[in-house]
């Protein structure tokens, strides 16, 4: 049972700096069927955005490639996957550690892993050199307090 | 971004109006390096009351910004900045270095 979802999306985009709000936003507004609160939102559509942002400066260095996203909703969590096929992380250790940039001349903060550990209840990274990277996210989604004040009521 | 100088008390207003990502940061560290650069400002305060969403690129260009204030002798101060935004603000140990002030009252509120 607990590998079954309930619904699935695919996203596919071009790696510009444009398409970063597009990306956390779309899938905020996926995620919100499981009627997140505020504060997940955020947390989601952070996560994302680092996600993509390394997509392009580090995966494709700012070159043109394509970052691919997928979402699956279950009962109660959210799986977000996005991969690109772009150079790959040499050593995943390091680059998830606190801090850590390799492009410090970019003023990057060396938050971006850190931040999606924190902000997700599970974050994978798998990456293949010269084949591509892959992040895959889990949040657990609390049923909403409506619900809760209804039963006790009942 | 809207910018206001008020030269008296040589303070630097930056108003920020747009989502915070490595996209837009580009073009708000190129505005607010020559604003800073022109005014030299004894004090320069980010505005976040039209930000709703800010990832870690904003801590980037904060601490950049910061150095920048620094090296011409002045300080740094966020306000108005949302709960999501603070905790994002909080984990990257920023606020060590520059604090983040809730307006009401002061002077601020006058040039805002």
């Amino acid at each position: 049972m607990k590998n079954v979802y309930e619904n699935e999306m695919k996203l596919e985009f071009l790696s510009k700096s444009s398409n970063e709000s597009f990306a956390r936003i779309t899938v905020a507004a996926f995620a919100s069927q499981l009627d997140p609160s505020l504060e997940e939102i955020a947390d989601i559509k952070t996560a994302v955005s680092e996600a993509v942002t390394n997509c392009i400066i580090h995966g494709y260095e700012e070159k043109e490639g394509i970052i691919k996203i997928k979402c699956r909703l279950f009962a109660n969590s959210i799986e977000i996957e996005i991969s690109d096929n772009g150079k790959g992380i040499e050593d995943i250790e390091k680059a998830r550690q606190v801090l850590y940039t390799s492009k410090s001349e970019l003023e990057r903060s060396g938050m971006g892993f850190t931040i999606m550990e924190s902000f997700m209840d599970e974050v994978k990274v798998e990456s293949v050199l010269g084949v591509g990277t892959k992040v895959t996210m889990k949040k657990m989604i609390k049923v909403s307090d409506g619900i809760e004040e209804m039963e006790v009521k009942l | 971004m809207k910018v206001e100088y008020k030269k008296k008390d040589k303070l630097l207003i930056l108003k920020i109006t747009e989502e915070i990502d490595h996209h837009s940061c580009e073009k708000i560290k190129k505005r607010a390096d020559y604003e800073i650069e022109i005014h030299i400002p004894k004090k320069v305060v980010f505005d976040f009351s039209n930000v709703n969403f800010m990832d870690s690129s904003g801590i980037g260009m904060i601490i950049g910004r910061y150095k920048l204030a620094k090296m011409f002798g002045g300080e740094m101060e966020l306000i108005n900045v949302k709960p999501s935004i603070k905790k994002i603000l909080e984990m990257s140990g920023i606020l060590k270095l520059i604090s983040i002030e809730e307006t009401g009252g002061s002077e601020f509120e006058k040039c805002i």
